[in-house]
């Protein structure tokens, strides 16, 4: 009986069959992708009205090129050039003829409208995917004018974040110190601006010394230390209204004050009678915490984004190295075992990595490293450059970058420089003077 | 009895294929999931705004901003819809989507591909691969093997090459997180897609898998960038149902 049924099973199955043939692709091009940005199409009173306003001829058009370089200077993107586009923005906004932004090689379209409300600006935007022929996303932002260049960050933003994965980093600003005039004698001056440069604003006269600005990473919060009669003091400003206030005097030397990952304390370190160590300040109590205590120079502190731990560099080993320790200061343990010396350890947003300068063999790298110290890479190699900050998204570098004098004296310069975590996508960030010691702000809108 | 048993008994040992409903790309509602409001705020904004029969031809702007700082609100797509309805019957551009387009054999010979010389040659080295080979005087049966196992190695690697080409790897993904879509694909004799499936379909609009939707989507791209696949000349039962693996971790873990 058994027999019969597998005799039957064998004589009604069919004789030839095929297993599901599995292909595994592990690898791809790292290129960057191929997008189109269609200028925003605007009607002819609302262009009339912005050209009142804004004294620019064609708001849509410039809105896109925001874009455009935004997504440029990312490194992921290829903007394709807007010659080879076959078809007029106010019918691309409506319906995209997806064969023909194939034929251009485009992977994903841009494609969007700016129209005046009530004297307000508003902006439609839509992407697109170009070989699904599909939408892939589309929002609209209503602003007053004066924050077209905002729109065009946001916008860069949202397109970002949609093909890549992770949030983006374009509506930021960036704070520097401004420097002016020769090296033995710098005038130097707060400013901020936005990350792609434009809008610089100086906070600050020059009359006074200032270093080490960093933004809070919660608000628009600036924390920077000024001397005052040849005495440090740690300032906190606001962005957002111009308020200031001093956190405190500090006797001896005070060192790169930083935001807690909640912006409500303080991490830096002070130097008394030849030893410094690692404190921090409630911002709400103005107490004070002693977080070190070790005969050695603990210094350039930085809380991990969960605010567990923190980071720093010391030269307890003997070689100046960086460590990592519980946010109560217990369980310290040196994490940089590589040849050279190890300073302004920063820890990623992300969590993931700790980015430092290392001074070797005479030159100085931008590097990072897992937070285990394993997985070194260094991104960038040069004459002098340091102090890394980190982009909201945790994948841009910006430091600054100084360049020898030459026999006369001259020469010098002090310009700020950002890398991605690939080490290939390194760019001058344009300022309108020299500028060193830059810090990256939060996304201001989320 | 022997005889039919001993050809069959390759396919005993095997658990019969069990292949689900196939779905098409076209089901993949990107529209839809990005049609939620990023916020709250936004969401009550387009509901007022859907409310309102009279704003047919506007696009859900929020009538009153109060706030400097711009809000996101997400648009309909009730204007998008007519034109799709307007310009299907005119030039229906979007059925080009999953299917291949109508080109005859003719108009193929004549068309030149820059970016199919790689293929041309992999191409030419395989049919004198395959001749080689068969002048080694495989017998019946070890061919017939091949045919029951999938693609020999130069089959597999000339499809692996050209799908390496064509899949931009979103660079923003984790490497530590599971990453992989798988993406069944039904194809024609001269390799282009008449089908293509994500497994793990459900995973893609789950909150928290927004990276895998990303990687999903940048699989599809490749696949439909890179049509026709480069399949071998011969075969087709043996290929006509493949399996795509897309895995990131080796490039992004670097």
């Amino acid at each position: 009986m058994k027999f019969r049924y597998i005799f039957l099973l064998i004589v009604l199955l069919p004789i030839k069959a095929f297993a599901l043939i599995e292909v595994d692709i592990t690898r791809g091009n790292l290129s960057p992708l191929p997008i189109a940005v269609s200028p925003l199409s605007i009607d002819e009173e609302s262009k009339e009205n912005f050209r009142m306003i804004l004294k620019k001829k064609n708001i849509g058009s410039e809105i896109s090129k925001i874009v455009e370089n935004n997504l440029k200077q990312s490194g992921l993107f290829n903007p394709l050039n807007k010659d080879a586009f076959l078809q007029k923005p106010e019918i691309a906004n409506l319906k995209p003829r997806f064969e023909d932004w194939a034929l251009i090689k485009a992977q994903a379209l841009v494609t969007g409208k700016v129209t005046s409300v009530d004297d307000k600006l508003r902006v439609e935007f839509r992407l697109w995917d170009v070989l699904a022929g599909k939408e892939m996303m589309a929002l609209a932002f209503t602003t007053v004018p004066t924050n077209w260049r905002r729109v065009g960050h946001i916008i860069t933003d949202k397109v970002y974040e949609r093909l890549t994965g992770e949030k983006g980093y374009f509506d930021t600003r960036i704070i520097y110190v401004a420097e002016e005039g020769p090296k033995t004698n710098r005038i130097k001056k707060l400013a901020i601006m936005d990350q792609d440069g434009f809008n610089t604003k100086y906070l600050t006269l020059g009359n006074e010394l200032v270093l080490t600005p960093r933004f809070s990473p919660t608000n628009q919060m600036v924390t920077y230390l000024s001397y005052f009669r040849n005495l440090p003091r740690v300032y906190l400003l606001d962005i957002e209204t111009g308020v200031q206030e001093v956190v405190g005097d500090f006797a001896g030397m005070t060192f790169a004050p930083r935001f807690s990952p909640d912006g409500k304390k303080i991490i830096m370190s002070f130097a008394m009678d030849g030893n410094s160590d690692i404190y921090t300040m409630d911002l709400e109590n103005r107490l004070v915490e002693r977080i070190t205590n070790h005969p050695s120079i603990d210094t350039s502190p930085s809380y991990s984004p969960n605010g567990k731990y923190i980071c720093f560099n010391s030269d307890r080993s003997g070689y100046q190295q960086i460590y990592v320790m519980k946010s109560d200061g217990t369980n310290v343990k040196r994490i940089s075992y590589g040849k050279g010396l190890y300073g302004t350890p920063v820890w990623s947003p992300r969590g993931d990595l700790i980015a430092f300068t290392k001074l070797h063999k005479g030159k100085f790298f931008i590097g990072v490293m897992r937070i285990d110290g394993k997985g070194e890479r260094l991104l960038t190699e040069n004459f002098y450059q340091e102090a890394p900050s980190w982009s909201p998204n945790g994948r841009v570098l910006i430091f600054y970058r100084e360049t020898k004098t030459d026999a006369k004296g001259e020469g010098f310069s002090a310009k700020l420089w950002s890398i991605d975590l690939t080490g290939y996508n390194e760019r001058l960030v344009e300022t309108e003077s020299d500028a060193s010691d830059p810090s990256w702000s939060a996304l201001l809108s989320n | 009895m022997i005889l039919i048993a001993a050809m069959s008994l390759p396919f005993l040992s095997k658990i019969p294929i069990d292949l689900p409903p196939i779905v098409s790309v076209e089901l993949i509602q990107i529209t839809d999931k990005t049609n939620i409001p990023f916020a709250p705020k936004a969401k009550k904004i387009i509901e007022k705004v859907k409310k309102k029969e009279k704003l047919v031809s506007e696009q859900a702007p929020p009538k009153v901003v109060k706030k400097e700082k711009p809000d996101a609100v997400p648009l309909p797509d009730e204007n998008i819809e007519k034109v799709k309805k307007q310009e299907d019957k005119k030039q229906n551009p979007e059925k080009i989507d999953t299917e291949v387009k109508q080109v005859s054999e003719f108009e193929k010979q004549e068309l030149f591909d820059p970016n199919n010389i790689a293929a041309l040659i992999d191409k030419s080295k395989e049919e004198t691969a395959e001749t080689k080979y068969k002048t080694d005087k495989v017998t019946q049966d070890q061919e017939k093997s091949v045919d029951m196992l999938g693609l020999s190695l130069s089959e597999e690697d000339a499809l692996k090459a050209q799908i390496f080409g064509c899949w931009s790897i979103p660079l923003g993904l984790p490497y530590n997180e599971n990453l992989l879509v798988r993406i069944k694909l039904r194809l024609k004799p001269d390799g282009s897609v008449i089908r293509s499936e994500i497994l793990d379909h459900a995973r893609m609009n789950k909150p928290g898998q927004g990276f895998y939707k990303v990687l999903a989507e940048s699989a599809l791209r490749a696949i439909q960038l890179c049509q026709p696949l480069r399949v071998p000349t011969t075969g087709y039962e043996r290929w006509k149902d493949l399996q795509l693996n897309f895995d990131a971790r080796e490039m992004l873990g670097g």
